[in-house]
């Protein structure tokens, strides 16, 4: 009795029932249904069916105020929504804490890069190592020789190993957003939901930068939030366009681009 | 511990050098050849109590960035706790289980007479030294937990945090006022005789609680700075940095805030304890609101996220009080009157913030042979 998995549209996911066992579960790690998010009687997101494959890499774009952060604080647990389900890999996450959603496998990069100031540039990155975070345990726990070696190797990837004893105030705009990224990378979580990584970059930044995205594709499902044209051209990636809180086209961005609806959003009407 | 925070940790670990060869050589040697008096000695102890509390808010307010205005109320709780003991060395001769301290403001219940006194189930397990140093340390430990529960699990941050302590302080200071809730109200703890076998005019005993409560800020500063070296350490900091951040990758930063806050708050009860017998008296205004205002000012004075700056700010905003709150006469003429202080002080601490926002231990040392250090 086996059950195909519902066929893919391209902005109607078969939402019917996704249930923790079904195969429905396995094809995608994250899948909102009737999302809606009200702030004072303001619709910021209203997401009928949407849905991210296992590995997948997918870059959501959008005028301002469409909901693409929104949508991040929703599935990250920083807001709740006001209707609606959260599926992540099987698991309803709607009600759970921020804390509980990153232990399950979702990690985030803010808008604007968050690090931790006065730490160092490696301390930085010890604290996103993965599985140390009971406070007792780190009353005694020390980083191993393999964990440094991880570290050091992610700093070089985006040429911070030099500044990795330097605290993270001195680092300059677009070094705090790699570190924020670094982090991320080096806390391997299954789900990774990057805002805006390109945004105050130069273009030569922009390229690694869209690199080290392009390297956890494959075995990592990345979601991007940008702006930059450029940028999501070199992600070759699926593009979903939101608008007004909805999705408005979704393809690969020479067919969203392409439609009218988008253009009409991006030029005003 | 990485290879690049030792040269904070060898910091660390001279400053604790230099502080134990001042508290426990150097000031003992100056006592024993006459060039310091016992009083010195036994102020200088009191001024340590104070440090005690100081490094604790220090590793909650400068390191964790929790700003507590209720440190003192965990003092003064500790100070209670071995005030009570202190009090049944010297019961009242009327009725011998009620301590005299209690005994001249027992509120009496309607058609209760002398000689009915009861003694207050809580005043019970006091009776014992051992009990009595327990509960002085576990009860503010304690206290301050309920408080991190109360404040941190619902993120009551920054000012709110603070105005939230303010209040708690202000309400236990009218509690422990009440004459009716048998702490013997505003007249606070007073009538001691003896202390562990010795009166409490013996030199000795001054000597060997100087000694005490040298050696209990050398272990608490040494154990606060085992935790900031730790990634426990890193992580407080990482709260005072960006807290909702910590949150996204997993940490739940109220646990972190709560242990390190009921650690501050058993570190306060701890230095209450030493004061009481060094003091002779407690009293609800030692947990006033402008109390805990104080300590925050020797820490900010000192040089916050320091710990040492802690110590430094406790004992110099102190001895420059003791020093200014007598008067001083040049000839006739008085140039200084102890009103004048709280003025000074409110100039200190303005000059402080001005001149060295970052504290009296981060002033700027010549740089003669010393590598550049980049700011804390």
């Amino acid at each position: 009795m086996s059950v195909a998995p519902p066929a893919f549209d391209a902005i109607n996911y078969p939402m019917e029932c996704p249930d923790v066992n079904s195969l429905w579960a396995k094809k995608y790690i994250l899948a909102l249904q009737n999302i809606t998010a009200v702030f004072d009687g303001f619709k910021a997101l209203d997401l009928h069916a949407f849905a991210i494959e296992h590995n997948e890499l997918r870059v959501i774009i959008g005028p301002n105020g469409a909901g693409k952060t929104t949508f991040c604080d929703i599935v990250s647990g920083k807001t709740r929504p006001t209707t609606g389900q959260v599926y992540f890999d099987g698991q309803d996450i709607t009600s759970l804490s921020e804390m509980a959603i990153a232990l399950k496998g979702v990690g985030r990069k803010f808008q604007t890069p968050t690090v931790y100031d006065s730490l160092t540039t490696f301390e930085n990155m010890e604290l996103a190592l993965p599985g140390n975070q009971n406070p007792w345990r780190n009353l005694i726990h020390k980083h191993s020789v393999d964990d440094r070696e991880k570290i050091f190797h992610q700093l070089e990837r985006v040429r911070l190993a030099d500044d990795a004893h330097t605290p993270a105030k001195y680092l300059s705009h677009g070094q705090r957003q790699w570190l924020a990224i670094s982090s991320l990378i080096l806390a391997g979580p299954k789900l990774l939901l990057v805002d805006e990584p390109a945004a105050g970059l130069t273009d030569a930044e922009t390229v690694l930068t869209a690199e080290l995205l392009l390297e956890l594709r494959g075995d990592h499902t990345v979601v991007v939030i940008e702006h930059d044209m450029d940028f999501v051209r070199q992600l070759e990636a699926r593009v979903t366009v939101f608008n007004e809180g909805q999705i408005l086209a979704e393809g690969s961005l020479d067919t969203v681009r392409e439609n009218e609806e988008v253009k009409e959003a991006y030029l005003g009407r | 511990m990485s290879e690049f925070n030792q040269s904070s940790v060898n910091r660390a670990k001279r400053h604790l050098v230099i502080m134990a060869v001042l508290g426990l050589g150097v000031v003992p040697l100056m006592y024993f050849i006459g060039l310091m008096p016992i009083e010195t000695v036994n102020m200088l102890g009191r001024y340590l109590c104070f440090a005690i509390v100081a490094v604790g808010l220090d590793l909650i307010w400068g390191y964790t960035g929790i700003l507590s205005m209720c440190q003192a109320l965990f003092f003064t709780v500790g100070a209670y706790g071995m005030g009570m003991y202190m009090a049944h060395q010297y019961p009242s001769a009327d009725n011998p289980l009620i301590p005299q301290s209690l005994y001249v403001v027992y509120p009496y219940d309607i058609g209760q007479g002398k000689g009915e006194e009861i003694l207050p189930w809580f005043w019970w397990p006091f009776k014992y030294f051992p009990l009595a140093v327990f509960f002085s340390i576990l009860v503010p430990c304690l206290m301050a937990a309920l408080v991190g529960l109360g404040g941190f699990f619902s993120r009551v941050r920054g000012v709110y945090f603070a105005i939230l302590t303010q209040a708690i302080t202000v309400a236990a200071f009218l509690f422990f006022s009440n004459n009716d809730m048998f702490l013997c109200g505003t007249n606070g703890l007073s009538q001691f005789r003896t202390f562990l076998g010795f009166d409490l005019g013996d030199d000795k005993l001054k000597l060997i609680m100087y000694l005490m409560t040298a050696l209990s800020l050398l272990g608490v500063v040494g154990l606060c700075q085992f935790v900031v070296h730790s990634r426990f350490g890193r992580i407080l900091v990482a709260v005072r940095d960006a807290e909702p951040a910590l949150r996204f990758q997993g940490y739940k930063p109220h646990h972190f805030k709560m242990i390190a806050f009921a650690f501050a708050g058993a570190i306060a009860g701890l230095g209450g304890m030493l004061y009481t017998p060094q003091m002779q008296i407690i009293t609800p205004s030692n947990m006033a609101p402008i109390e805990s205002i104080l300590i925050v000012v020797w820490v900010a004075v000192g040089g916050r996220g320091t710990l040492t700056g802690a110590v430094i700010g406790a004992l110099f905003v102190n001895l420059i009080y003791s020093w200014l709150t007598s008067p001083i006469s040049i000839g006739s003429v008085r140039i200084w009157s102890p009103d004048f202080w709280p003025i000074l002080l409110g100039l200190l601490f303005i000059a402080v913030v001005l001149v060295i926002p970052t504290g009296v231990v981060n002033m700027k040392m010549p740089a003669i042979g010393r590598k550049k250090e980049v700011e804390a």
